[in-house]
């Protein structure tokens, strides 16, 4: 066929055609021809939108049928096949079969190759075939880049193929000859597939690349094609043949050129489009990734091969037919348009027409998504990541509307490629002639992918060489010289070799020549392909990450459960429901459903699980349990979709971080809990001191008012009444002794408070203790009670450097205590005084009752009154005084139990008696 | 004979001085120095009025105050409160446990008196 390229109808063809349709006044409008084609493309927008509507809304059944599956399919019918079948077989034969063999033979005998295929392109969630090869290799970024280029080299042509099959059938049409420009029809044809497709395959970002309105309007596009091409065919052989049987007798008679049949080049054909069938990545597309459900695989099996049938059922007797009763020249490539136009049938020219629109249409669209996401996948997205600081796939909207543009922009790119090859080329006959080109460009992923789901030893390294041997061979020895002789390779490298090396020859590699080019760069692309792909894979080691996807990928039957519906049932609702209980606790999650189940019209807790409530109850999930978490357990719930290598990585990464943010919560809850205790006992000794502070005013104040009571009620009894003058006496005694007692409280609390500010002034001088404790009997007033003292003098001849009238207030202080408080008939007391290392301690020691047990600790605090009344005038303040001036001094007093009597002990540090060692 | 007044308060001065000031004013005072043993002396001789310190050797005034209301004999027995530590929730816990009138050392003694005789009045 490369070599039998479709030509544009010649003019004088064309003219003859205008003729005949002028005489019979039927010539259709071009402008009708145009409203039909846009009112058909409205139609399948309508379709399309429906479709994902319902998708959305859970609704799809009708969507995710097997027929519609199978009718998808049916993509692999471009325009090629449905306008150049008919011209093939006019020029070869029978040849044009080997086109339908291919893939019949594979939905029939390799089912279970696709099988295979749609169920890893569930578990692992594959958006592509680079997707598939890059995932399966260890998720090799480089290995998905070869692939898209590769994928985007060999699909370019098909694309610029559509183009111009659609502005070649248009020209059919506008009647207006060779003046009109072809181009600027194509330019139009391109941006509205770019339009529709950028509408329909990037409206929504869903992670499993579906595309349900796509889907659909395919599947009502191969519907009218299919009945294009038979109700054509119907015509020609009952309406201009006169039956099956002048049909089969004029195929007898026709002397087609090459009629024979060329056992090689039939079993390479075949097995040219049954490979291109699996390694396209449109098919690989509506065959794995929009597969709702594996079983629609078996419908599909015999369903699209039935469908093949009937599409190349009339394609022989059109081509017979049209060879006789068209004029000599006039292109068979075109005879299914111009045969009915020839016979003024308008109608069914019009059908035609839309057939082959359709074919045209949905390949583009099909085939612009899915290059469109390998594109953006594979080279932008990760050229954008690495621009923005490579913060790495962050689940953020602003990446998303990132994706979305990504997308599109590749989709207006890949269909912008496909116009500017089609501009390059010419439109012509180089053209034409890429089909198979295209076909055997798309071919070389096949080592890789086949060796990929059935060969454990398959490396990554071995897939780099047996795609870029093979990519280089197809690039050498038919893509480049498909432009034509001299178009890119000059002349003499085709005849003489790059350089003049003989055996680089295109078409005579390594000097074989004299086959058929086609043959020949099959042959050699995929063999050495092949064998580069075995003998790398066997000579390298495969990493971890390869070896684990390379099991999921080999062993998916034992690593994914029989993969049901994509769209679950209610118990996939109430698994969801049971899942998310778990995760946002029983309130969050029951409200959240019930939402969506009333969001959705319905009662309970049960909402269809569409896509859009899939897609929110993941973000849901997401925000507590991580992105990946989140859609590696609804995938497994909602799809049955085996949880990836990748996921599981990713899930570990995202507990790896939970449990460094909870410990770290830990460290700092542990902080916390520890500032919080800390506050606590702060606050505990703020309110300890404020309940002090409160207790201790409340006392001063106690001890203040009570002397003023006695004043006041005196001094007001003294000006008030009458008395007599030992009465006035008398109260003017109690007002003084008031007084003084008030006086005492004043200066023994100014003492306390210059203490315990730690404001006192120590004057040290020198003196002797016994000097000291003389003063302080004499002070204390024991001459006048009927105390007696004993003291040992001999041993109270120590020198002390101190502040010696703070001691002396000490000592005063115990004495007076204990002429108070001494409760024997004959109280005595004893000071005992003895030498240590550490210090000198001065006991003090009373032969009454003690103090008891429990007022032993309080005595030395505030307020704390050794009778525990107030009789004695005592405010309570001498012992927490003495305290404070023995801790000054450097020294100690505390209560001696177990004597006896009443006891306290004074220590005097050594450092203040060294002077008497 | 005067009304009865039974004065609590443990400071000798304090109760010279009230002892003074309403025994010119007709009152029999009868004065009472320990916490513990009030109710015990109650218990042999009613008074027409208590007069109680809230801080006393023992038992605090308030608890004398909450037994006395507490005993059916005493529930209306007109008692004034004296307190030397002059805060105000002690006069609203004595006016809740069911003082008749509280008043804060060093008071006048024309005020005591006066609340006397308006009390015993009747």
């Amino acid at each position: 066929m490369q070599s039998r390229p479709l030509r544009p109808i010649p003019g004088p063809v064309r003219g003859a055609i205008s003729d005949a349709a002028a005489a019979g006044q039927a010539m259709l409008s071009f402008n009708l021809l145009i409203a039909v084609s846009l009112t058909y493309v409205a139609f399948l927008f309508a379709v399309a939108f429906a479709a994902d509507r319902d998708a959305k809304r859970g609704r799809a059944g009708w969507v995710h049928s097997p027929l519609v599956y199978t009718l998808s399919l049916s993509i692999y019918c471009t325009a090629w096949t449905f306008y150049g079948a008919v011209g093939y077989a006019a020029r070869s034969g029978m040849e044009f079969v080997t086109i339908y063999l291919g893939p019949t033979l594979v939905m029939v005998g390799w089912w279970w190759v696709l099988r295979r295929l749609v169920r890893i392109g569930r578990a692992q969630r594959i958006t592509s075939i680079a997707d598939l090869i890059s995932s399966r290799f260890g998720k090799s970024r480089r290995l998905g880049v070869i692939v898209t280029l590769m994928a985007v080299a060999s699909g370019t042509p098909y694309i610029a193929l559509q183009l111009q099959s659609v502005t070649l059938s248009f020209g059919v049409f506008s009647g207006t000859g060779d003046d009109g420009d072809p181009y600027s029809m194509a330019v139009w044809v391109a941006v509205g597939l770019a339009i529709f497709t950028v509408l329909f395959g990037t409206r929504k970002l869903d992670a499993n690349e579906r595309h349900h309105g796509i889907v659909m309007a395919i599947a009502v596009e191969s519907v009218v094609k299919l009945l294009a091409l038979v109700a054509v065919g119907v015509f020609v052989v009952w309406g201009l043949a006169g039956g099956p049987a002048e049909v089969l007798d004029m195929i007898d008679d026709a002397t087609l050129p090459e009629w024979d049949l060329r056992p090689g080049r039939w079993a390479s054909l075949i097995f040219l489009s049954a490979a291109a069938f699996i390694c396209l990545p449109r098919m690989f597309q509506v065959l794995v990734v929009e597969n709702a459900d594996e079983r629609h695989l078996s419908v599909a099996s015999w369903a699209f091969p039935t469908y093949l049938f009937l599409m190349s059922l009339f394609v022989m007797p059109i081509a017979v037919v049209g060879l006789n009763l068209m004029p000599e020249g006039a292109n068979p490539d075109l005879f299914v348009l111009t045969l009915p136009l020839s016979q003024g049938q308008n109608g069914l020219a019009t059908l035609s027409f839309l057939g082959g629109f359709s074919s045209a249409t949905s390949m583009v669209i099909v085939a612009t998504i899915a290059l469109a996401t390998m594109v953006s996948n594979h080279i932008v997205m990760p050229l954008w990541l690495a621009a923005s600081g490579g913060e790495g796939p962050v689940r953020s909207g602003d990446v998303r509307s990132v994706i979305v543009l990504s997308r599109r922009l590749s989709i207006a790119g890949v269909l912008a490629l496909g116009y500017f090859y089609y501009r390059i080329s010419g439109g012509g006959s180089a053209l034409a002639a890429i089909g198979l080109v295209s076909f055997t460009g798309a071919v070389q992923v096949l080592p890789a992918l086949l060796g990929g789901i059935f060969w454990r030893g398959a490396t990554r390294r071995g897939a780099a060489a047996s795609l870029i041997v093979g990519f280089s061979l197809w690039v050498w020895t038919l893509f480049l010289p498909s432009f034509g002789m001299g178009a890119i390779l000059p002349e003499t490298v085709m005849q003489n070799g790059p350089f003049g090396i003989g055996w680089l020859r295109p078409e005579a590699l390594f000097g074989i020549a004299g086959l058929d080019p086609l043959l020949h760069g099959m042959m050699w692309s995929l063999a050495l392909n092949a064998a580069a792909f075995f003998v790398f894979s066997a000579t390298s080691f495969p990493t971890p990450m390869e070896r684990l996807q390379g099991a999921q990928f080999v062993d998916v039957y034992a690593h994914s459960a029989q993969s049901g519906a994509w769209l679950g049932s209610a118990a996939t609702a109430e698994d969801l429901l049971i899942m998310s209980q778990r995760i946002l606790g029983a309130t969050q999650a029951q409200a959240l459903f019930q939402a969506e189940a009333a969001a959705q019209g319905k009662g309970g807790y049960l909402p269809d699980v569409t896509q859009q409530f899939v897609q929110t109850l993941e973000r849901e999930l997401a925000g507590s349990v991580g992105a990946a978490t989140a859609h590696a357990m609804i995938g497994q719930l909602t799809q049955g979709a085996n949880v990836t290598v990748e996921d599981l990585m990713a899930v570990a990464d995202e507990a790896a971080q939970i449990l460094e943010y909870s410990n770290r919560l830990e460290a700092k809850s542990a902080e916390q809990a520890r500032t919080a205790r800390a506050l606590q006992d702060a606050n505990e000794k703020l309110t300890a001191l404020s309940v002090q502070k409160d207790a201790f005013l409340s006392q001063i104040s106690h001890e203040l008012r009570t002397p003023m009571t006695s004043i006041r009620s005196f001094s007001e009894i003294l000006r008030d009444e009458d008395m007599t003058a030992t009465e006035k006496a008398r109260y003017a005694g109690i007002i003084h002794a008031e007084a003084l007692r008030l006086t005492r409280l004043l200066d023994d609390l100014l003492d306390l408070a210059v203490l315990e500010n730690g404001q006192v002034q120590i004057y040290r001088q020198t003196g002797t203790l016994s000097d000291i404790l003389d003063r302080a009997v004499t002070a204390a007033g024991v001459p006048r009670t009927k105390l007696k003292i004993e003291r040992k003098r001999s041993r109270e001849d120590i020198v002390l450097t101190t502040d010696l009238d703070r001691l002396a207030q000490v000592f005063i202080n115990v004495i007076t205590n204990a002429a108070k408080y001494c409760d024997a008939p004959d109280p005595v007391l004893r000071i005992v005084v003895r030498q240590g290392g550490s210090g000198h301690t001065v006991d003090f020691i009373d032969n009454g009752s003690g103090i008891p047990v429990v007022k032993q600790a309080m005595i030395f605090e505030k307020f704390s009154r050794l009778g525990g009344e107030s009789r004695e005038g005592g405010a309570g303040l001498g012992l927490a005084i003495c305290r404070e001036i023995m801790e000054r001094l450097g020294g100690s007093i505390t209560y001696l139990p177990g004597q006896g009597g009443g006891g306290f002990r004074v220590v005097l540090p050594a450092s203040i008696a060294l002077a008497a060692q | 004979m005067g009304k009865k007044v039974l004065l609590v308060e443990d400071e000798p001065n304090i109760i010279e001085a009230i002892s003074f000031i309403l025994s010119r004013d007709g009152f029999t005072v009868h004065t009472h120095e320990d916490g513990m043993t009030v109710m015990d002396k109650l218990n042999v001789q009613t008074p027409d009025m208590i007069i109680l310190d809230v801080m006393l050797p023992g038992r605090s005034g308030f608890d004398i105050l909450r037994d006395l209301r507490a005993d059916p004999r005493f529930e209306t027995l007109p008692v004034l409160m004296l307190t030397a530590r002059g805060q105000t929730h002690d006069r609203e816990l004595a006016l809740r446990l069911g003082a008749n009138h509280f008043m804060t050392k060093p008071f006048s003694n024309s005020d005591i008196r006066d609340h006397v005789r308006e009390t015993l009045a009747s």
